[in-house]
């Protein structure tokens, strides 16, 4: 298939992933800013909001304050934040015109009728409600998208570089909630956890659809190392590090199959999900949980060069 | 100007045999039935995106062809008129093109004036002396037709360079099928869906002779920005050949390759959506993006097949338009069955005077416009505009070229006050392979959804018909 196909497939499915994410955190936050201060401490939630989203250099370029108003905004709506949910759809849907004949009806309808429906949403909520409307309906769309894809698309290259965008901004959102959160995640002795942070850890868990997931896992109250477990060495869990590898080397080992041909970005995902199939939590927290994850998010940024280079450009 | 011959009533008043199961239709449906498929359609268009642009309107990027839910419709014996005519013409058309860019036997003749094909901006002397592939020019002309009455049928304009529009044709169709099955059930319409597979065998039939086992066809578009971009993605989706933009390609020791995902692969044949100008910066404007550096180089080395061929310009150019009678006479001793719309052309003095004293009266076009920019339609123009025109005449004869203003034919249409008669004209698609050439039976319907107006540009606000062909 053209290059250019793939590397749209491959952008779509990450800008739609990005979005339902970044709904995701709106979501958490406003949930977590509800609560009284004596259940989450005097920290700026939104402030954490930013840095998780990935863009605080470039939120607080426009923004000396960082609230509910400025941060929904930007997040949200701005047409001057590339990675507002706004763009992303904008981004998705043009990708997906321009390769219109390599999607299936489904998927050219989910996507435009997102597109087309975000007209109604106005840039400024007049209601917490219609917020929250808002966002249940960029989850929706970014549900709808990703089943499409998933039920309608023939299983050959097409499919499986829009997978590699799904996963690879997946475990890149994973990674930057553990980093900009990785402190609320430490063992017990450290002094940081205490009652305060509960509402922090199902925050956490809440922003990467995992609330109802931890408690069938471990059946236990939830305690922060078994959120970080769950968030990084989990294969079970769709969101966490070791699922994305596992879903990236399968995928990138059918595209080799077909093409007859590995190359980097196969040894490069490897290499990753071997790392984080002999990682222990225990070890990682000795080593450093802040170091694991800042290496991660590095290493997943190769990855995704390794698959442009490779195939993509 | 006399009154417009009617598709369905007739010039007296009386339903024509093909509208005669549509007349009693449309007298059993329900007006509301009617808008309400309306309604359908434009949210079924909107859905799958069949949108068109409209340059300089920032506001409306994308916007809708309206499309109107009555279909109009051709009998079996004048489409039969018509195919031949077609064929005939675009026949006509790639021989001239052939000897326009080697022997020029219709200059030499005295049939079209030479000042008429080299001072003409879309002469392209690149193409002097060039052997394309099977000898073919036009591989797609969309032939303007318009009717002024029972009988008589009239070529408006023939476009060998990009003719867009096929996709209404399809897409028309198939919104049709869903919406009225019962009409459908009432007639035996001739299918056009065959179109894509037509067009693929055409476009696969003229690649090089180079070319190495089964020809790779794609389509060349200028992007997602392009005003028919829809039309060609939904094209290259037909067809199952991928779309590709100038970036896609590239040319090494003159054979062009398409950039994959399993490296570099060999192109035959492209159906190239982008115009002369824009195909290649090193050959052409060297200002563009959206071409391809040394596409003319493997074109010329007889690498790859494009269709259309360069320089087919000077064929459609509404100077060359009125001599095409002739040229079809020259080249194949036949009478033209289809007429041409009786022309003046500015550049001969006692035309030019003749136009200058009836402007309020005819339609003046610059040679070099399309789309209904830039053209006067002398009924409906004020002084204003006339004097205007005047000026402008006079300064560039050679520049204009002016008509009588047709009673081009109407069809029931609806409109907001119920049915009523509106202006038409007809696109049908002529495909020239090497074997042989292939019309499907109809082409686009373009309608001036204004009361009175002879302007059926989607660009100008005109609106879209299923044609239909009846078996019998």
């Amino acid at each position: 298939m053209l290059s250019r196909t793939a590397d749209n497939l491959y952008w779509l499915a990450r800008y739609v992933e990005r979005a339902e994410y970044l709904a995701r955190i709106l979501e958490a936050t406003q949930r977590l800013t509800a609560l009284p201060l004596a259940y989450v401490g005097e920290t700026n939630e939104w402030v954490t909001a930013v840095a998780t989203a990935g863009c605080s250099s470039a939120f607080f370029a426009v923004h000396s304050e960082a609230n509910e108003e400025t941060v929904t905004d930007f997040l949200a709506f701005s047409t001057d934040n590339p990675s507002s949910i706004r763009n992303c759809f904008e981004v998705a849907r043009h990708n997906a015109r321009s390769v219109r004949t390599a999607l299936t009806v489904e998927m050219w309808d989910a996507i435009n009728t997102a597109w087309l429906e975000l007209k109604r949403f106005s840039n400024q909520p007049t209601s917490r409600d219609e917020f929250a409307r808002f966002l249940r309906w960029v989850q929706g769309s970014s549900l709808r998208f990703d089943g499409s894809a998933y039920r309608t698309m023939l299983r050959n290259d097409a499919y499986w570089f829009s997978r590699l965008g799904v996963h690879t901004e997946r475990a890149d959102n994973t990674a930057r909630i553990l980093d900009v959160k990785y402190h609320l995640l430490l063992p017990a002795l450290e002094q940081v956890g205490g009652p305060l942070d509960y509402f922090q850890w199902s925050a956490i868990l809440r922003s990467v659809s995992a609330l109802t997931a931890y408690h069938w896992v471990y059946r236990e109250s939830v305690k922060p190392w078994l959120v970080a477990d769950l968030l990084i060495l989990n294969e079970q869990m769709p969101r966490s590090l070791a699922s994305c590898y596992e879903n990236l080397v399968q995928n990138l080992d059918r595209i080799a199959n077909a093409y007859g041909r590995q190359g980097p970005a196969q040894r490069q995902a490897r290499a990753v999900r071997t790392r984080l199939q002999n990682s222990r939590m225990n070890e990682i927290f000795q080593e450093g949980l802040h170091e694991f994850i800042s290496s991660f998010i590095s290493d997943n940024n190769r990855l995704g060069s390794a698959i442009t280079q490779q195939y993509l450009a | 100007m006399t009154t417009a011959f009617d598709e369905m009533k007739g010039a007296d008043g009386q339903v024509r045999p093909a509208y005669a199961a549509l007349a009693s239709w449309l007298e059993e449906v329900r007006p509301d039935v009617l808008d309400h498929r309306r309604q359908e359609a434009e949210v079924v268009f909107r859905r799958i995106g069949i949108t068109f642009a409209v340059y300089g309107e920032a506001e409306a990027t994308e916007r809708l062809i309206p499309f109107d839910v009555i279909p109009r419709i051709l009998a079996a014996a004048e489409w039969d008129t018509l195919r031949r005519g077609l064929e005939q013409r675009v026949k006509a058309l790639n021989l001239y093109l052939k000897d326009i860019y080697s022997r020029r036997e219709v200059l030499r003749a005295g049939i079209v004036p030479d000042d008429m094909v080299f001072q003409n901006p879309v002469f392209r002397p690149e193409m002097n002396g060039q052997k394309v592939p099977h000898d073919i020019y036009v591989h797609i002309a969309g032939i303007d037709i318009v009717r002024v009455d029972a009988d008589t049928f009239y070529v408006l304009e023939d476009n060998a360079r990009t003719p867009s529009g096929v996709s209404y044709m399809l897409e028309n169709r198939e919104i049709m099928l869903r919406l009225f099955p019962d009409l459908f059930s009432r007639h035996r319409v001739a299918p056009v869906e065959n179109y894509p597979d037509e067009l693929l065998a055409s476009l696969r039939s003229v690649a090089p002779d180079t070319a190495p086992g089964e020809p790779n066809v794609v389509l060349l578009t200028p992007g997602v920005y392009n005003s028919a971009y829809y039309e060609h993605s939904f094209l290259a989706d037909k067809l199952g050949v991928e779309l590709v933009e100038g970036r896609d390609l590239f040319v090494k020791s003159g054979i062009v390759y398409m950039r994959t995902t399993q490296g570099p692969k060999r192109v035959d044949v492209i159906y190239r959506r982008v115009d002369d100008d824009f195909l290649d910066p090193l050959a052409f404007r060297p200002d563009t993006g959206l071409g391809v550096a040394g596409l003319m180089s493997a074109y010329q080395a007889g690498n790859v097949t494009l269709a259309n061929a360069v320089g087919t310009g000077i064929a459609d150019d509404k100077a060359i338009y009125s001599y095409m009678p002739e040229i079809v006479k020259f080249y194949l001793g036949e009478e033209p069955i289809l007429k041409n719309v009786p022309t003046w052309r500015c550049r001969e003095p006692d035309h030019l005077k003749y136009v200058l004293e009836h402007l309020e009266e005819l339609v003046v076009k610059e040679v070099h416009g399309s789309g209904g920019y830039g053209m006067l339609i002398g009924p409906m123009a004020d002084k204003a505009q006339i004097a205007a025109f005047r000026t402008k005449l006079k300064l560039d004869p050679k520049g204009f070229i002016a008509q009588p203003t047709l009673a081009l034919s109407t069809c029931p249409t609806c409109v907001e006050a119920g049915i009523a008669p509106r202006h038409v004209d007809l696109r049908p698609f002529v495909l020239t392979g090497r074997d042989k050439i292939r019309i499907v039976p109809g082409g686009l319907t373009r309608v001036a959804l204004k009361a009175g107006s002879l302007v059926v540009n989607s660009s100008q606000g005109g609106g879209t018909k299923d044609t239909w062909v009846l078996d019998t």
